[in-house]
C-alpha cells in the first residue's frame, strides 16, 4: 500500500527541485520550515520525531533541502515529512506537510475488528510494520 | 443619503415635549424618536442594515423609523407604559437611509440596537427582534435584512464554533491543501449496507470525507443506527488502507433534541470525528448541538437545507451573508457557503463576502462584496466554507481561485458519477486538487494555464483523464439573482 497523507501524495515522488521550490513558497508566506521523520506513521501519531527544531531562522530553501538530504542520509528506512508552521494571529498552525522519503516498501496497516454488544464493533489500526521493534522496520538493521 | 429634513413636515420630527409625546393616539414612528439622523453608534451597539420597499406613498425614513420601532420597543399606538422604562435608551435607532442604485423604490436603512436589548449567547432571542413581527409589516412591500455588525461585547456571549478550521485541521492532519469530500448518491433509497459501500469506495479513492444529504435521517429504506454502522467500517477500513484519518458526516437531524442527542451520542461512541445537522432544526437547536460538539470533541457540520426560501431574492429575506454570520456565533463547525461555479446560486463578489465572514478574524466594510460594516471576530474560531453542488475536477484552477484553501470541496456527482467507479472518481479530484495546489505554489498562473495543468496530469493518471473528458463542458452559467448592488458594473464569471 502507500499511505497518502501530506498534501501531495497522490503525485508522482516530488524532485529535489520540486520539494525546493514548495519550501521557497513557505519561506515567501513568512513560515518556518521542519523536518521530522518516524519509523511509525500510524494515522494518528501526531508527533513524528524532529530533526532539530524548526528553522525558523533559516530563510533559504537550499539550505533547508540539505537539512532533508541530512534526514535521508541517517534515516534511510524511515518516514520524512516537510512542515511549515505559521505563527501569525489567527494560524499559530501547521501549514503545509508534505512526504519527501518513503521506503521502498509500505506493508501498511491491519484493521482490528472486536464486536460489542449489539451490532457495535470497536476498531484499531496498528501498523504491520510495528510487530518489529522500532530499530529494525523498514529493511533497517541493527 | 436621505436627510429626513427636507421632506420633513413640521409634524413629522421627534416630539421631544412628554406630555404631548404620550396623549394616547397613533404617532409617525419618526415623531416617537425611531429615527435619529444624528445618532452615532456606539462600540457595543449592533448594527443592521436592511434593504425596504416601502409601499407606495410611503416615506422611506417613516419606513425606516418604523422598521427600527417594529424590531425593538414599538407597537402601533402610543402606550404610557413606556414611561415606567427608559425607553430613549431602548428604542431602536434608524440613523441613515440611502436609496439603493439602480433599484427604484428601494433604500438601505441602517438601524442601531443597544447590547442591552439581547439576552446573552442566544441567536433566538437576537432573531426573534431583528426578524421577528417587522418582516409582515403591511406599510413595507418588501424587507431584507442585508448585512448585520455584531459588536464584540455581544460576540464574546456566544461559543462560537465547537472545533474550528485550525483544530479540525490538526484532528484530521491536512494541511496545505482543501479538504475533499462527497455527498453520497442517490439522496434516497440506498440500504444501508450499500450505503456504506459508497462512503469506502468514495474514502478509499482519496477523499477525506463524505457526507449524508440533508433528507438522509431514518427512513424505512435505512435506519440510522444501520446507516452509522456501516458508514464507520467503512471510515475505519479506508483508514487502515491509506494511512489518512477519515470521516463521514453522520446526519443526526432528527424530530426531537432526544432522539438528536441519542443519534450523536451513539456516532461518538463508535468513535466517529464528525457529525451534522440541517438548518431547518431551528438556531436553538444548532446551538444545543454545538455545545454538545463542543463537549465531545466533535466537529459539527451544517447543511443549509432551506435558506434559499428567504436568501436569493434581493428584495425580501435574510442575506446569507447574515446567516453565516449568525452560524459562527451559533457554534458549527462548517456550512455550506456557495461554489461561484458549481450549479447552485452564487455570485463571486457576494461569495466572497461570505467566505470572508466564515474564515476571517476581522472583516473589513466592503461594498463590492455585500460587506456594509467592519467585523471584528473577537476570538470566535472560524468556520469551514463547504463548497458543494454541481462542481467537478475540471473546474479545480477556478475553485482554488475564487475559494482558496480552507474550504472543503464536495464533489458527490463528480465522484460517484465517474465512468471508472467512485474510487477513480475520487482519485481524479485528489489528483486534480494536489497537482493544482503544486502548480500554484511554484509560482505558476493557474487561473490561465489551469486546463493546461490539469491535462498534463491526466496524461499520467487514467482516472483523471476519464473525469476532464466527461465533464469537460459542464458550465452552470446563468445570471445570479443575488448580486450585491452597490457596485455599477455586474460581475460575470
Amino acid at each position: 500500500m502507500r499511505i497518502t497523507q501530506g498534501q501531495f501524495s497522490f503525485l508522482p515522488e516530488l524532485t529535489d527541485a520540486e520539494i525546493q521550490a514548495q519550501i521557497q513558497y513557505a519561506l515567501d508566506q513568512g513560515w518556518a520550515l521542519a523536518v521530522e521523520y518516524t519509523d511509525d506513521p500510524h494515522p494518528k501519531n501526531y508527533y513524528w520525531s524532529m530533526w532539530g527544531t524548526p528553522m525558523f531562522d533559516l530563510k533559504d530553501a537550499a539550505g533547508v533541502l540539505m537539512e532533508i538530504l541530512a534526514c535521508r542520509v541517517a534515516r534511510p528506512h524511515d518516514y520524512i515529512k516537510v512542515q511549515a508552521f505559521d505563527s501569525n494571529k489567527g494560524f499559530e498552525s501547521i501549514r503545509m506537510a508534505f512526504i519527501v522519503q518513503r521506503p521502498d516498501y509500505e506493508p501498511g496497516f491491519e484493521l482490528v475488528r472486536s464486536e460489542g454488544p449489539g451490532r457495535i464493533i470497536h476498531y484499531s489500526i496498528r501498523g504491520y510494520a510495528n510487530a518489529l521493534p522500532s530499530c529494525e522496520r523498514y529493511g533497517a538493521s541493527r | 443619503m436621505l436627510t429626513g429634513t427636507t421632506l420633513n413636515k413640521p409634524l413629522d420630527v421627534k416630539i421631544t415635549d412628554m406630555k404631548e409625546r404620550y396623549t394616547s393616539g397613533v404617532l409617525k414612528y419618526r415623531q416617537m424618536g425611531y429615527w435619529e439622523p444624528d445618532y452615532e453608534p456606539k462600540d457595543t451597539d449592533i448594527l443592521a442594515v436592511f434593504r425596504i420597499t416601502p409601499q407606495d406613498g410611503v416615506d422611506p425614513i417613516e419606513a425606516a423609523a418604523a422598521v427600527a420601532g417594529e424590531s425593538s420597543t414599538a407597537t402601533w399606538t402610543v402606550v404610557w407604559t413606556d414611561r415606567l422604562t427608559d425607553s430613549e435608551y431602548y428604542r431602536a435607532k434608524a440613523y441613515r437611509v440611502d436609496p439603493v442604485p439602480g433599484a427604484p423604490g428601494q433604500y438601505f436603512a441602517y438601524i442601531a440596537y443597544d447590547l442591552d436589548l439581547f439576552e446573552e449567547g442566544s441567536i433566538a432571542n437576537l432573531t426573534a427582534s431583528i426578524i421577528g413581527n417587522v418582516f409582515g409589516f403591511k406599510p413595507l412591500k418588501a424587507l431584507r435584512l442585508e448585512d448585520m455588525r455584531i459588536s464584540p461585547h455581544y460576540l464574546k456571549t456566544f461559543q462560537g464554533p465547537a472545533t474550528g478550521i485550525i483544530v479540525e485541521r490538526e484532528r484530521m492532519n491536512v494541511y496545505g491543501r482543501p479538504l475533499l469530500g462527497a455527498t453520497m448518491k442517490p439522496k434516497l433509497g440506498l440500504s444501508g449496507r450499500n450505503y456504506g459501500r459508497v462512503v469506502y469506495e468514495a474514502l478509499k479513492g482519496g477523499l477525506d470525507f463524505t457526507k449524508d444529504d440533508e433528507n438522509i435521517n431514518s427512513q424505512p429504506f435505512m435506519h440510522w443506527r444501520d446507516r452509522f454502522l456501516y458508514c464507520v467500517d467503512s471510515v475505519n477500513k479506508a483508514t487502515a488502507e491509506t494511512g489518512e484519518i477519515k470521516g463521514t458526516y453522520l446526519n443526526v437531524t432528527a424530530a426531537t433534541m432526544e432522539d438528536m442527542y441519542e443519534r450523536a451520542e451513539f456516532a461518538r461512541d463508535l468513535g466517529s470525528v464528525i457529525i451534522m445537522i440541517d438548518l431547518v432544526v431551528g438556531y436553538t437547536a444548532i446551538q444545543s448541538m454545538a455545545k454538545w460538539a463542543r463537549r465531545n470533541d466533535m466537529i459539527l457540520h451544517l447543511h443549509r437545507a432551506g435558506h434559499s426560501t428567504y436568501t436569493r431574492q434581493k428584495n425580501h429575506g435574510v442575506s446569507f451573508r447574515v446567516i453565516a454570520k449568525w452560524m459562527r456565533m451559533a457554534g458549527v463547525d462548517h456550512i455550506h457557503a456557495g461554489t461561484v461555479v458549481g450549479k447552485l446560486e452564487g455570485d463571486p463578489n457576494v461569495i466572497r463576502g461570505i467566505y470572508d465572514t466564515c474564515r476571517e478574524t476581522y472583516v473589513p466594510a466592503n461594498p463590492q462584496h455585500g460587506i456594509f460594516f467592519d467585523q471584528p471576530w473577537a476570538s470566535l474560531k472560524k468556520l469551514m466554507p463547504v463548497a458543494s453542488g454541481g462542481i467537478h475536477a475540471g473546474q479545480m484552477h477556478q475553485l482554488l481561485t475564487y475559494l482558496g484553501e480552507d474550504v472543503v470541496l464536495q464533489f458527490g456527482g463528480g465522484t460517484i458519477g465517474h465512468p471508472m467507479g467512485i474510487q477513480a472518481g475520487a482519485t481524479a479530484n485528489r489528483v486534480a486538487l494536489e497537482t493544482m495546489v503544486k502548480a500554484r505554489n511554484e509560482g505558476r498562473d493557474i487561473w490561465n494555464e489551469g486546463p493546461e495543468i490539469l491535462a498534463s496530469a491526466a496524461r499520467w493518471c487514467q482516472p483523471l483523464r476519464a473525469a476532464l473528458d466527461t465533464w469537460k463542458d459542464v458550465t452552470f452559467d446563468y445570471a445570479s439573482t443575488d448580486s450585491v448592488d452597490l457596485v455599477s458594473t455586474p460581475t460575470a464569471i
